[in-house]
């Protein structure tokens, strides 16, 4: 670099550091965060199958009704006990047929439309109850993180709650409160209420943790103070300068609320304190066939694996999510 | 470290009153009434009366007092002169004779004392969640180890696969497509655990490793999904820290750098999850024991609500209460002690 030679008049030498400043490639357009974000998440083949699956199952089982115009709960005792369509590929003779694709069960309903009408209450107690406890866990964390005053009081109390022993409580709640709200809203709606309240009171802690941690980090920066100092008040801080930039913490623990709340919705029905008994859900559908799982063990695999399913779904978008989310991996 | 472990014992003490309390207000608010089962021809004069002899007719406090009373002065009583009497471990002790014939608490369905019939039960319980827990943590230490060591191998590859998987599918699912599997197609397996069962001699000690195989094995799964997902990160946090290529440069040994030097570092965050995931695993032991129909606490706990056993139920759910609030402290206690970056004080 030293043994440069010297330009002949000042003139040329100030194009050739003007050159040698100027890129000779166009500039790459600005990126906004959620780009990068995307093309972060799409390099996760697991969250991508994931964010598609949950994308069909949702879709499956919100216009399922309009294609597959069966009645989940109609009787059709002559055509009882059909086995799914596929029994004959290996058993030509076995009672199957395109009237009942995923067959019938003992009462002769169509297990197909008992399946879409399952998933549609199974997805949406999940859906709810997630955004229960997200509204609950994002309000509490907050609160704690932004008023020093409720801080110490709020985090005991999630503490406590946190040491709770969450499924025997909601046995407990689900078994004791079931009559009272049935009378009010209907077997189904009570038992609908009671379930969705009862998952989203027992799972807002962890979110309201995390949220708090990241208001407490973030209230010290300068653009909160900046925004203070020109006079806004605490509920605009919150709302325009807290809540968008906690929104990827609440959205990662959005993915694992969400197959939590189906889960325990399911185990519920399974352990027989769930929805009555003609109200069909996923976990409901399994607990109904397990006493038949000797002759007839596609009963008991459909649901389960359609459970199953969207869970590892959800799971997958959950880790795909906090990779993208996360701007330490983002980069690599 | 002895005053922060003092200090949390203390703390505890409010927080299971709380609990408790909860779990009490919860039992009171709701509808059912101990009496529904009595027949129709009984006058309603000595229903009341019964209910005034199951202790209904009180007031809330005095309800909850003694229900207090009966669960910290009078049970440790009982449990203590059993130990200094009957156990084999204390029993060299001179015999106490504290409890003096006052209430115990008192199952409604069996109108015998609730304790008895949890030390019955627990067994059961231990066995197969001491023992999924076992089995658990042994399978997934070194999947984590491995799959961390050789991170984008193939292995590790298809052990997040399978670790996610397993996370995912619940245990009501996986126990009923094993019994489908080993019981119904294959024939290798007993569905249901056969709890009377004895060991004498080899013969019955193969049946009861044979029906005990799977409720263990379903637990055992959730756990080691967990367990390595953990290890694994915890893991690869450590391969890369500065101490590790320090340990490589003075000519340390792989096996001995990374068995050693990376793996007690890993363990510290390990160790605590195992701790956290007791209590957890005990609430999981609910479904399964429902599933291979295992007489344990779970099961206790389902037959007790679904015939509004009030005393049993909320003896129990504390019972659970109790094991996660000393899992939380044990395992606040060990990570203390593990890393000595951690200060409490």
């Amino acid at each position: 670099m030293t043994e440069q030679a010297t330009p002949a008049s000042p003139v040329e030498a100030d194009i050739e550091i003007f050159g040698a400043l100027t890129d000779k490639e166009p500039q790459k357009p600005p990126r906004s965060q959620w780009k990068d974000v995307w093309d972060q998440f799409r390099k996760h083949k697991g969250a991508v199958f994931g964010g598609g699956f949950l994308i069909f199952i949702t879709l499956a089982v919100l216009l399922g009704p309009y294609l597959w115009t069966v009645e989940p709960t109609k009787l059709d005792i002559r055509n009882k006990d059909w086995r799914p369509i596929y029994t004959l590929l290996w058993e030509s003779d076995a009672k199957a047929g395109w009237a009942h694709p995923f067959g019938s069960d003992q009462l002769g309903r169509d297990i197909l439309a008992q399946m879409i009408a399952g998933g549609r209450v199974s997805m949406a107690v999940g859906w709810l109850a997630m955004a229960l406890a997200l509204i609950i866990g994002t309000a509490i964390g907050v609160a704690a993180g932004y008023f020093k005053k409720l801080d110490f009081w709020l985090m005991r109390f999630t503490d406590l709650v946190l040491s709770l022993p969450i499924l025997p409580l909601v046995l407990l709640a689900v078994t004791l409160f079931r009559q009272p709200l049935n009378s009010r809203f209907g077997p189904e709606g009570g038992m609908f209420i009671l379930i969705v309240s009862v998952i989203g009171l027992t799972s807002w802690m962890q979110t309201a943790r995390i949220v708090r941690g990241d208001v407490l980090a973030l209230k010290e920066r300068e653009f909160i103070l900046a925004a203070r100092s020109i006079g806004t008040t605490s509920g605009a801080i919150i709302r325009r300068h807290l809540l968008p930039n906690v929104i990827s913490p609440i959205m990662v623990s959005a993915t694992l609320g969400l197959a939590t709340a189906i889960i325990t919705e399911s185990a519920l029905s399974f352990l027989g304190v769930g929805f009555p008994s003609d109200y069909p859900t996923w976990g409901k559908l399994l607990a109904d066939a397990v006493q038949r799982m000797q002759d007839y063990p596609e009963r008991v695999l459909l649901p389960g694996i359609a459970i199953s399913l969207t869970v590892l779904s959800v799971n997958y978008l959950g880790d795909g999510l906090r990779d993208a989310l996360d701007p330490r991996i983002r980069g690599r | 470290m002895l005053t922060f472990t003092i200090r949390r014992l203390l703390l505890s003490i409010p927080t299971l009153l709380f609990i408790s309390l909860v779990i009490f207000l919860l039992l009171q608010l709701a509808p059912g009434d101990p009496m529904a089962q009595v027949p129709l021809t009984v006058p309603p004069e000595v229903k009341q009366k019964m209910r005034e002899a199951l202790g209904l007719g009180a007031p809330i406090y005095v309800q909850y007092w003694k229900w207090l009373v009966q669960f910290f002065w009078i049970e440790p009583q009982v449990f203590i002169d059993y130990l200094t009497n009957r156990s084999t471990l204390f029993g060299w002790l001179p015999d106490t004779n504290f409890y003096k014939d006052e209430l115990r608490v008192i199952s409604w369905q069996t109108r015998s004392p609730v304790m008895d019939i949890v030390v019955q039960r627990m067994p059961q319980t231990l066995w197969v969640v001491g023992l999924s827990y076992i089995v658990g943590i042994v399978i997934a230490i070194p999947i984590g180890i491995y799959s961390a060591y050789k991170h984008y191998s193939i292995f590790d590859q298809s052990g997040t696969f399978i670790t996610m998987i397993g996370f995912s599918i619940p245990p009501f699912f996986t126990g009923p497509l094993l019994i489908v599997i080993f019981s119904v197609q294959l024939g290798w397996l007993p569905s249901i655990y056969d709890t009377t069962h004895v060991v004498t001699d080899w013969e019955s000690f193969k049946v009861q490793f044979y029906q005990m195989v799977m409720p263990v094995m379903v637990l055992a799964l959730q756990t080691t999904a967990q367990i390595s997902r953990y290890m694994r990160g915890a893991m690869l946090d450590n391969l890369n820290q500065d101490y590790v290529r320090t340990a490589r440069a003075k000519g340390l040994r792989e096996a001995s750098v990374v068995m050693v030097h990376v793996l007690r570092n890993s363990m510290i965050p390990v160790v605590t999850v195992i701790a956290l995931g007791m209590p957890a695993i005990f609430g999981g032991a609910i479904i399964t024991e429902n599933v291979f129909k295992v007489n344990g606490i779970g099961q206790l706990l389902l037959t007790a609500l679904f015939a509004n056993d009030l005393p049993m139920v909320m003896t129990l759910t504390f019972i659970f209460a109790i094991l996660i609030v000393l899992f939380n402290l044990i395992a606040d206690v060990l990570y203390g002690l593990l890393d000595p970056r951690i200060r409490y004080d």
